[in-house]
């Protein structure tokens, strides 16, 4: 002790371990917030928070996104209360839900529809960072932890699928888990572990269901990080610039918020009408037959929104190459902030880029319609080549339009932007851009 | 106080992270085993290893299938043209070259996992091109011999462990 009382006392720095105070409230508010800085966070993010004024429609998605996720933990918990993971019961127990269980038809075509729904919306979510270059600089971890949520969501859609126990589930349990033995070496010992058997069986429907509802949760830690790297990046717009100052701007609340309410709105609209009027519209008949583990279906296709890639899947014809080019066909979108090197962010001022975005929906409902048709003749050689297509979109076009392409004259700043698309001297969403 | 002095040193600290270090490591090593282990299949699954069946009523052409460890087995009876087919076919136009006589323990008899070797599906008996099997997931063809010919499946499919018990039963497994 006495090394140190010997020395002045200027080494030292001063040290705050108590943090207490700053808040802008007062009363009982400041005293939570001061202890808990949660309240003057969410003001700083969500009221006070500065986003660019030109943002259209297209950016409700988070919003909705974050709806739909939020019903689905809430028709799963409530599903969850009255399905049993049991290869014995869990059909039963899922038409149980449908006839006896008060409003469990109402729940479970709330959750099926819901699952499709969210895949609408992250497509269309999907399609929007596309179009307007959200995925660039300073946006690309951003846009990479949005692939890792659409993988977690694959993955939970899939178990979430398997759980009625009916023939689609049993056999898309199959298919999806015997992609792993494609895996060199340890495929087999991979997929026996997976199954606790040595088929798909009750073992597997069990750890099916747990592992449905962590990935479900999982999914909301990967989304809050998603959200937090928004807000230090700020939200892309039409224009692609980045906002100046606040003639660019508006605050969160109330102007984004309402128009996110009115998209949530629409949207959830639409959805009740499809569950109501047509909720098994898109699912498989073939669910409501009791899995049989000694006859495949004759035409076994998985749910709508992974038939792109189960036909990426099918045009390959070796075992582990197909599975890699799967896995990789969306894995590559991670690689497009660097592949696609052009500095202009929006497909407004983007003639060639624009169609290419245009042609790659194209080529993904394509790509949809074959994972739903049989595997053979015509529809194999359009498979290839629109699978073919999906990777030279990445590793072909995107360099290479960004090498070849001129923008188009570009507005200084976004109230800029905003009097051009006044005086009609640019479109913002137009397939042949001028 | 003796951090300063004796940088070079091994102190006491090192010696405690070293040790703290190396009791963690086995300890998360004897944590994650049996939580990985409890997925593999238990004792009692793995008993369930063998079945007879029944074969006296199984005509020349016929196919039957059972179930396995919770898997189809095709056991056809195959006629005499099929048997020809399967052997007359030249080794080289093979994907996964095997010899029909390597794949079974009379040329009368096919017994296959009727799994398909590509994402386990189970195919259909006396359809595709080689009037074998055809898996309707992805198209795979196998020949009379169970013999893959044509599709994604990489291998033939499987020979289940079996034997021939007296004149008309058969034991899997």
């Amino acid at each position: 002790m006495s090394e140190y009382t010997s020395k002045s006392e200027e080494k030292f720095q001063p040290v705050q371990t108590n943090k207490v105070g700053g808040s802008p409230y007062t009363g009982v508010l400041g005293w939570i917030d001061n202890r808990l800085p949660i309240i003057r966070m969410f003001r700083h993010e969500y009221l006070d928070f500065q986003v660019p004024k030109s943002l259209s429609y297209f950016w409700s998605f988070g919003g909705i996104l974050t709806i739909c996720l939020l019903l689905l933990i809430l028709t799963g918990i409530s599903l969850g209360m009255h399905y049993k993971p049991d290869a014995k019961y869990a059909f039963e127990s899922v038409e149980k839900i449908m006839r006896d269980v008060n409003f469990g038809w109402l729940i479970r075509y709330a959750h099926m529809n819901l699952a499709s729904f969210f895949f609408i919306a992250v497509y269309l979510h999907i399609f929007r960072g596309l179009y307007y270059g959200s995925y660039k600089e300073p946006r690309q971890l951003m846009w990479i932890i949005g692939i890792v949520i659409f993988f977690l969501m694959m993955a939970t859609a899939f178990l979430g699928y398997t759980l009625p126990w009916g023939q689609m589930s049993y056999w898309g349990a199959t298919v999806i888990t015997n992609l792993f033995s494609a895996i060199p070496l340890f495929g087999e010992s991979i997929v026996t572990w997976l199954w606790g058997d040595y088929s798909v069986g009750d073992a597997a429907l069990n750890r099916f269901y747990v592992l449905h509802w962590l990935i479900a949760f999982l999914i909301v830690g990967v989304v809050v990080f998603h959200v937090i790297a928004l807000h230090i990046v700020g939200s892309n717009n039409p224009s692609g610039i980045e906002p100046k100052d606040t003639r660019d701007t508006v605050t969160f609340a109330p102007y984004t918020t309402s128009k996110d309410l009115v998209g949530m709105l629409v949207f959830l609209l639409i959805f009740v009408a499809v569950m109501m009027y047509a909720p098994n519209y898109l699912g498989h008949p073939d669910n409501y037959i009791p899995a049989n583990p000694m006859v495949t279906p004759a035409h076994i296709v998985p749910e709508w929104y992974f038939l792109p890639f189960y036909a990426i899947l099918r045009s390959i014809p070796d075992k582990l190459m197909g599975v890699v080019a799967m896995v990789s066909s969306i894995a590559v979108l991670g690689l497009l902030p660097w592949l696609d090197f052009s500095k202009v962010r929006s497909s407004v001022f983007r003639p060639i880029w624009k169609q290419c975005v245009f042609l790659f929906v194209l080529n993904f409902f394509v790509l949809m319609y074959i994972g739903g048709a049989p595997a053979e003749g015509i529809y194999l050689l359009i498979g290839r080549i629109a699978t073919a297509f999906w990777f030279a979109f990445f590793f072909i076009l995107a360099p290479l339009v960004s090498l070849v392409e001129k923008p188009l004259p570009m507005p200084q700043s976004i109230h800029e932007f905003e009097d051009w698309k006044k005086q009609g001297k640019i479109k913002v969403f137009q397939f042949f851009g001028k | 106080m003796s951090d300063t002095k004796n940088k070079d040193k091994t102190t006491r600290r090192d010696f405690i992270t070293t040790v703290t270090a190396t009791v963690g490591a086995v300890g998360v090593g004897a944590a994650v085993m049996p939580i990985v282990s409890q997925m593999n299949p238990d004792s009692s699954v793995k008993a369930l290893a063998s079945i007879e069946v029944d074969i006296s009523k199984v005509k020349e052409g016929q196919e039957i299938t059972v179930l396995w460890r919770g898997k189809p087995v095709f056991i056809k009876r195959r006629s005499k043209e099929e048997i020809e087919k399967a052997q007359k076919v030249n080794l080289k136009d093979l994907k996964d070259p095997e010899e029909d006589k390597a794949r079974v323990k009379n040329p009368e008899w096919l017994v296959v996992l009727g799994v398909c070797t590509h994402l386990g599906c189970v195919p259909i008996g006396g359809k595709g091109d080689y009037d074998g099997w055809f898996c309707p997931c992805h198209g795979s063809h196998y020949d009379t011999s169970g013999r893959i010919r044509l599709g994604p499946a990489p291998t033939n499919l499987e020979i289940p462990k079996y034997e021939f018990v007296g004149t008309d039963k058969i034991k899997i497994g």
